[in-house]
C-alpha cells in the first residue's frame, strides 16, 4: 500500500547509465515506450560506446540514455538531468556532471566495491566521502535484491545479475507512476523461460522494493500533454521515422524502394527497419561494401525502382565517385547519410553535422546534388518523401543528412494521414518517337527515365561526357560547358518545391539559424529568451542545396546571424559565400548535441552586445 | 507489387523479330585499336545475341571501366558504361529489382581482378543470375601499358622497367574459388568456341563467369601466342566437352589421365588408350579446380565449360521463350558421363579393382553416394 504522496511534475528528464552489458538502452528504450503510451511528450538521447563491451566497470565502457519526458511540448532529451540510475561507480563519476544540483542518484550500492571502485580509477568511494553532497543519493542492492527476487527461476549468478537492469526499470516505474504492463507484455513476446519470468520478477521486484523501502520522499506524476494535436502517434526515431518514409515513398510511387547498403553506424537501423518491409514493396540488399550498396541502387534506379543507400561519413566518401556517376547518368537516387563525429573512423556513435561540405563538394568534377536535412526524427518521414519527389522529378540525386543524435533519438510521432501525402506517379518514357535519352524537360530541365525492356528505346548511358540531346559521348568544348551547367541549373530548380522558409519570432536584430538535429535546442532557447522579453529569430534550413530563394531576403532583415553547427563552421562558410551576410559560426564538436544552455549564452553574449 | 514497372509493354511471342547481328550493332563508330581481340568479342556476342529469340529491350551490357568498358556503346540494347570495378554491383541491382532482363556484365582483367575484385568475387558467390565476360589481356591496355593483375612474373612494362614481381591471378581457379556456379574459358581468335561459350553462358541461370584471353596487339602482342599461335593451336589447346575424353593433340594425340590425385599428360598409343583418360564432367568442382591448375612446358590450355554448376541452373534450349526457359520441368539435363570414366570414380572407387580407390571407399563413405548420384544417366 502506497503511502508516500504523489507530486505533480512538468517534466523530468532521466538519465540510465550502467556497463554496456547493462541493458541501458533497453532500459531506457522501455521507459520511453511507457512514457509515450502514457501521453507525454519526449525526445531521447542515446550516449552508448562503439565497444559493444568495453571492460566492465570501466569508465570506456559506460553506456547512457537519457530522456526528457513533459506535460508540455519540447525540443530536446534536456540540458541536465533531475534522476541519474548508476549501476556502477564508473557509470557515476562520468554522469554526474550532467545532474542538475539536487537531483536525485539512484545507486546500485551493491557495485561500489574496493576492485568496483578501482576499475572506475578511484580512490575513495563517493558514496562515503561526501562528493555527492550537492544530490540526494538513494543506494539500493540493485544486484543482490535482483538475485534474490529472480533465485526461483534457477539462473546462475552471471545470468540473474543480468536482470538488474528490469528491478532498476520497476524503481522507477514506481517513482514516475508509470504502469508497468507494456513492458510486462514486451517481456513476454520477447523471452522466454526462465529468463521471462525472471525480468518479469526482477520488474516486480523493483517495482516492491520502491514501495516498500521508502527510500524515497514521494512519487512523482507527470501528466499527460494536451498541447499536441490529437491523433495516433507512435514513437519514432528517426532512423526508423526516415525507413517508414522511403516505404511510403514505395506505395505513393507505385515502385520498387531497393535499399542497397552496408552496415554502418549509425545508419544501419535504417536497413534492419526496411528489412522488414518486404511486403510494402521494399527490397533490401545487405552489400559487400559501401561502392557496391550505392553501384546497386544506381543499377535499381536504372531499371526503373528507387535506388536508396544509406550510410555514415566514411561510406559517404567511399560512394562519392558512383554518386557522380549518378549525376552525370542523370538517374534518380537517394543517399541517406547519418553523420557521425569524423574525420576517418572518428568516434562512429557520437553525433555530428560535419559531412555538410563532404556532401555538397565532395566529388570529382562539378557534380552538384540536392542535400536535405530533417530537424526532428520525425521529420525524418517527410524528408525521405521529399528527397524521392525531387529525385524522381529532376531526375537527380538527392542526399539527405541526418545525423547520430536524429537517427538514435526518439520522440512520439502523430502518424500522417497517408491520403493527404499525393500520389508521385513516375512518368516512364514509352514512346520512341522523337526519343532522345538527353533531351530535357522545360520546367525541369529533368532528362526522360526510359528504363530497359522498353521497346524502341534502347540507348547507352554513362560516365563519359554526353552530348545534350542524343547522349553519345562528347568531348566537344562547348557541349561540356553547356551540360555542366544544364545539370547545376536542374539542381537550382528544385527551389521550385521549396515551401516558403518559416521565420520563428524577431523580424530583425538576431537571427539564429541552424539546419538539422540543432532544431531542438535552438527552438527551445528562443522560446526561453522570447519569453524573458528577449527579441531574437529562428531559422531552421531544411533544403541546403539548393538554398530556398527566399533566405536572401530573410537574411537582409537581420544585424546578426548566428549559425549554431556541430563542426568548425561549414553552414557558416556556405552563406558568407553565396549572401552578402557575415555570420557568426557558433560551433560544438564533442560528439553530443547542443545544450539549450549553450545556445542561451550565445544569444545572450550577441544581444548584449547588441544593446 | 509488380518488380516490372507496368509501363512497360511486353511483345508477344510472335512479334519478336528475326535479328541478325547488325541488328544489334548501335550506329557508333569502334573507336578500338585495329586489330585489337575485342572486334572479335563484339562480333560473337553480337551474333550470339542475335540467334537467342529474346527482344532486343530486354538486353543491357553494363560495363565498368578499361578498354572492354566501351562495349556497351557498340551494342544496340539498353547499355551503361558505370565505374571502374563495379559493374557487378550495378548489375546486381538491376537484375534483383529487374529479373526480366538480361543481363551481361563487361570487364577486363584490371576492371574485374584488381579495383574491382571484391564486386566478382560477391557477385559469384551470391550466384546473381548476370553474365560477364571478362576480357583478359594482362595489360593495362587503356593506360597505356601498365602490368595487370594477370601479367606474368618478370613482365616488363611501363610501370616493372625491371620485370614485374607480382605473382599473377589465376581468374578461373579464382572464380571457382569464389563459388562460381558457372566457369568458362575462351578465345577471341578462336570465334566459334567463343560463340558457343557464349551461348552456354546465356544458357546458365545464376553467375555465368567466362574468360577471354583477348590479344592486347599494342601492348602486350602474343601474350597467348603460345597456345593460339596457328602452327601450335591445335597441340596446345584442349577443348572440353562435357561427357567426352580429355584428349587433343594433332600431331600427337594425347590426354589427361589421373596420376595420384594430380592430372598427367600422357601420349596416347604409349600403352595408354584414349579409354584410359579421364573423361570430362562440368558438374565436377573437383576436376575443375584440377584442369584450371595445368601447368607445365607439355600442358594443354583447357577451353571450353570448366563447370558448368549443377543441372537444374542449365536453362531451356535456346530460343525458348522465357516462361519455359524458367520452368524447371522444361530445363534440359546435362548427359553425365560414363561412372567409369569419371574422376569422381576414380578418385572414391566405384566398381574398380584399383586397391587405392577402395582404401579411398573405406575412408569415405560418402563417396559411393557422390559416384551413384553423377552415375544416373538418364
Amino acid at each position: 500500500m502506497a503511502t508516500a504522496a504523489t507530486q505533480t511534475v512538468e517534466r523530468v528528464v532521466i538519465r540510465f547509465a550502467g556497463d554496456s552489458g547493462d541493458g541501458m538502452q533497453l532500459t531506457g528504450s522501455q521507459f520511453t515506450r511507457t512514457t509515450a503510451l502514457a501521453g507525454n511528450d519526449l525526445a531521447t538521447l542515446p550516449d552508448f560506446p562503439a565497444e559493444i563491451r568495453a571492460p566492465a566497470g570501466t569508465r570506456e565502457g559506460v553506456s547512457a540514455f537519457q530522456l526528457h519526458f513533459s506535460s508540455h511540448d519540447i525540443h530536446t532529451p534536456g540540458d541536465e538531468s533531475d534522476v541519474l540510475v548508476a549501476m556502477n561507480p564508473a557509470a557515476l563519476v562520468t554522469n554526474l556532471s550532467r545532474l542538475r544540483p539536487g537531483g536525485l542518484i539512484v545507486v546500485n550500492e551493491d557495485k561500489f566495491g574496493r576492485r568496483d571502485l578501482d576499475k572506475a580509477n578511484l580512490d575513495s568511494n563517493p558514496l562515503e566521502d561526501g562528493s555527492l553532497g550537492d544530490f540526494k543519493v538513494v543506494s539500493a542492492p540493485i544486484s543482490s535484491t535482483t538475485r534474490d527476487a529472480v533465485a526461483p527461476f534457477g539462473l546462475n549468478s552471471k545470468k540473474a545479475d543480468r536482470c538488474k537492469n528490469f528491478f532498476a526499470l520497476g524503481m522507477m516505474y514506481w517513482l514516475y507512476s508509470r504502469d508497468p504492463q507494456n513492458t510486462r507484455a514486451w517481456v513476454r513476446k520477447k523471452f522466454e523461460a526462465p529468463y521471462l519470468e525472471a525480468n518479469l520478477a526482477a520488474l516486480d521486484a523493483g517495482l516492491h522494493y520502491a514501495e516498500t523501502v521508502e527510500l524515497f520522499q514521494g512519487t512523482y506524476d507527470v501528466p499527460q500533454t494536451h498541447e499536441l494535436p490529437e491523433g495516433r502517434y507512435r514513437f519514432a526515431t528517426g532512423n526508423t521515422a526516415l525507413a517508414i518514409g522511403l516505404a511510403t515513398a514505395a506505395g505513393k510511387t507505385g515502385l520498387t524502394v531497393f535499399y542497397g547498403s552496408y552496415p554502418i553506424t549509425p545508419a544501419s537501423d535504417i536497413l534492419h527497419a526496411l528489412a522488414a518491409f518486404k511486403n510494402y514493396g521494399v527490397a533490401t540488399f545487405q552489400a559487400e561494401d559501401e561502392i557496391a550498396a550505392v553501384g546497386s541502387a544506381i543499377g535499381a534506379s536504372y531499371g526503373g525502382a528507387i535506388g536508396v543507400c544509406g550510410t555514415s561519413g566514411p561510406g559517404l566518401s567511399l560512394k562519392a565517385e558512383a554518386i557522380g556517376l549518378a549525376v552525370s547518368a542523370e538517374l534518380p537516387l537517394i543517399v541517406v547519410d547519418v553523420q557521425r563525429a569524423g574525420p576517418s573512423t572518428g568516434m562512429p556513435t557520437k553525433t555530428e553535422q560535419s559531412d555538410l561540405l563532404q556532401a555538397m563538394y565532395g566529388r570529382n568534377g562539378e557534380a552538384p546534388i540536392p542535400i536535405l536535412a530533417p530537424a526532428t526524427p520525425s521529420e525524418c518521414f517527410d524528408v525521405a518523401l521529399q528527397a524521392v519527389r525531387i529525385a524522381l522529378r529532376y531526375m537527380v540525386p538527392v542526399l539527405i543528412l541526418s545525423d547520430g543524435y536524429l537517427g538514435n533519438g526518439a520522440e512520439p510521432w502523430l502518424l500522417p494521414d497517408l491520403d493527404a501525402i499525393p500520389e508521385m506517379k513516375p512518368s516512364f518514357r514509352t514512346d520512341p518517337e522523337g526519343f532522345e535519352p538527353f533531351s530535357r524537360d522545360p520546367e525541369t530541365l529533368a532528362r526522360p527515365w526510359a528504363i530497359p525492356g522498353t521497346p524502341g528505346l534502347e540507348h547507352r548511358i554513362g560516365g563519359l561526357e554526353k552530348a545534350e540531346g542524343t547522349g553519345n559521348v562528347s568531348y566537344d568544348p562547348d557541349n561540356h560547358q553547356r551540360m555542366s551547367e544544364l545539370r547545376a541549373e536542374k539542381v537550382a530548380r528544385v527551389q521550385q518545391v521549396l515551401p516558403p522558409t518559416d521565420v520563428y519570432g524577431a523580424d530583425s536584430g538576431l537571427l539564429v539559424l541552424g539546419w538539422g538535429s540543432t532544431y531542438g535546442a535552438i527552438r527551445t532557447a528562443v522560446e526561453q529568451k522570447r519569453s524573458k522579453g528577449i527579441d531574437v529569430a529562428h531559422v531552421h534550413v531544411r533544403c541546403l542545396n539548393p538554398l530556398p530563394a527566399d533566405l536572401a531576403g530573410i537574411l537582409d532583415r537581420y544585424d546578426t546571424v548566428l549559425v549554431p553547427e556541430m563542426n568548425l563552421g561549414q553552414l557558416s562558410r556556405l552563406l558568407a559565400a553565396a549572401y552578402p551576410v557575415d555570420p557568426i559560426p557558433l560551433c560544438k564538436i564533442k560528439g553530443l548535441p547542443f545544450t539549450t544552455g549553450e545556445i542561451e549564452q550565445a544569444i545572450d553574449a550577441h544581444t548584449r552586445s547588441q544593446a | 507489387m509488380s518488380t516490372v514497372p507496368d509501363v512497360i509493354a511486353r511483345r508477344p511471342a510472335g512479334e519478336i523479330p528475326e535479328y541478325t547481328k547488325k541488328d544489334f550493332a548501335s550506329d557508333q563508330t569502334i573507336r578500338w585499336c585495329p586489330g585489337c581481340g575485342d572486334y572479335s568479342i563484339l562480333s560473337q556476342v553480337q551474333t550470339v545475341f542475335a540467334g537467342l529469340g529474346i527482344p532486343r529491350e530486354q538486353f543491357v551490357v553494363i560495363s565498368g571501366i578499361g578498354c572492354s568498358g566501351r562495349f556497351p556503346y557498340y551494342m544496340n540494347t539498353y547499355g551503361f558504361h558505370t565505374i571502374h570495378g563495379r559493374a557487378p554491383a550495378f548489375a546486381t541491382g538491376l537484375k534483383a529489382t529487374r529479373p526480366d532482363l538480361h543481363v551481361w556484365v563487361i570487364s577486363g582483367d584490371g576492371d574485374s581482378l584488381s579495383i574491382g575484385g571484391n564486386h566478382l568475387i560477391h557477385a559469384m558467390r551470391r550466384n546473381v543470375d548476370i553474365k560477364l565476360l571478362m576480357f583478359n589481356n594482362r595489360i593495362y591496355g587503356l593506360t597505356k601499358g601498365q602490368y595487370s593483375p594477370t601479367s606474368e612474373v618478370g613482365k616488363r612494362t611501363k610501370s616493372t622497367p625491371m620485370g614485374s614481381i607480382d605473382a599473377p591471378f589465376n581468374p578461373p581457379a579464382l572464380a571457382l574459388g569464389a563459388g562460381a556456379s558457372f566457369v568458362a574459358r575462351s578465345i577471341a581468335v578462336i570465334p566459334r568456341h567463343l560463340r558457343a561459350t557464349v551461348q552456354r553462358a546465356h544458357e546458365h541461370t545464376g553467375m555465368a563467369y567466362v574468360e577471354v584471353y583477348q590479344n592486347c596487339n599494342i601492348f602486350n602482342d602474343g601474350a597467348f601466342a603460345e597456345f593460339t599461335d596457328k602452327s601450335v593451336r591445335s597441340d596446345r589447346i584442349l577443348e572440353l566437352r562435357h561427357g567426352e575424353p580429355l584428349v587433343w593433340g594433332k600431331t600427337e594425340r594425347k590426354g589427361l589421365v589421373l596420376d595420384g590425385l594430380l592430372l598427367k599428360v600422357a601420349t596416347l598409343g604409349d600403352g595408354v588408350a584414349e579409354s584410359d583418360c579421364l573423361v570430362h564432367d562440368e558438374t565436377d568442382p573437383t576436376l575443375a579446380s584440377l584442369l584450371v591448375r595445368l601447368e607445365g612446358p607439355d600442358a594443354p590450355l583447357p577451353i571450353g565449360v570448366l563447370q558448368g554448376g549443377p543441372p537444374h541452373l542449365r536453362r531451356g534450349l535456346p530460343g525458348a521463350d522465357q516462361q519455359g526457359a524458367q520452368d524447371p520441368r522444361q530445363r534440359r539435363p546435362p548427359q553425365a558421363p560414363e561412372c567409369r570414366r569419371h574422376l569422381a570414380h576414380r578418385l572414391i572407387g566405384c566398381a574398380t579393382s584399383s586397391a587405392r580407390s577402395r582404401s579411398f571407399r573405406r575412408r569415405r563413405p560418402v563417396g559411393s553416394a557422390a559416384c551413384s548420384a553423377t552415375s544416373t544417366t538418364p
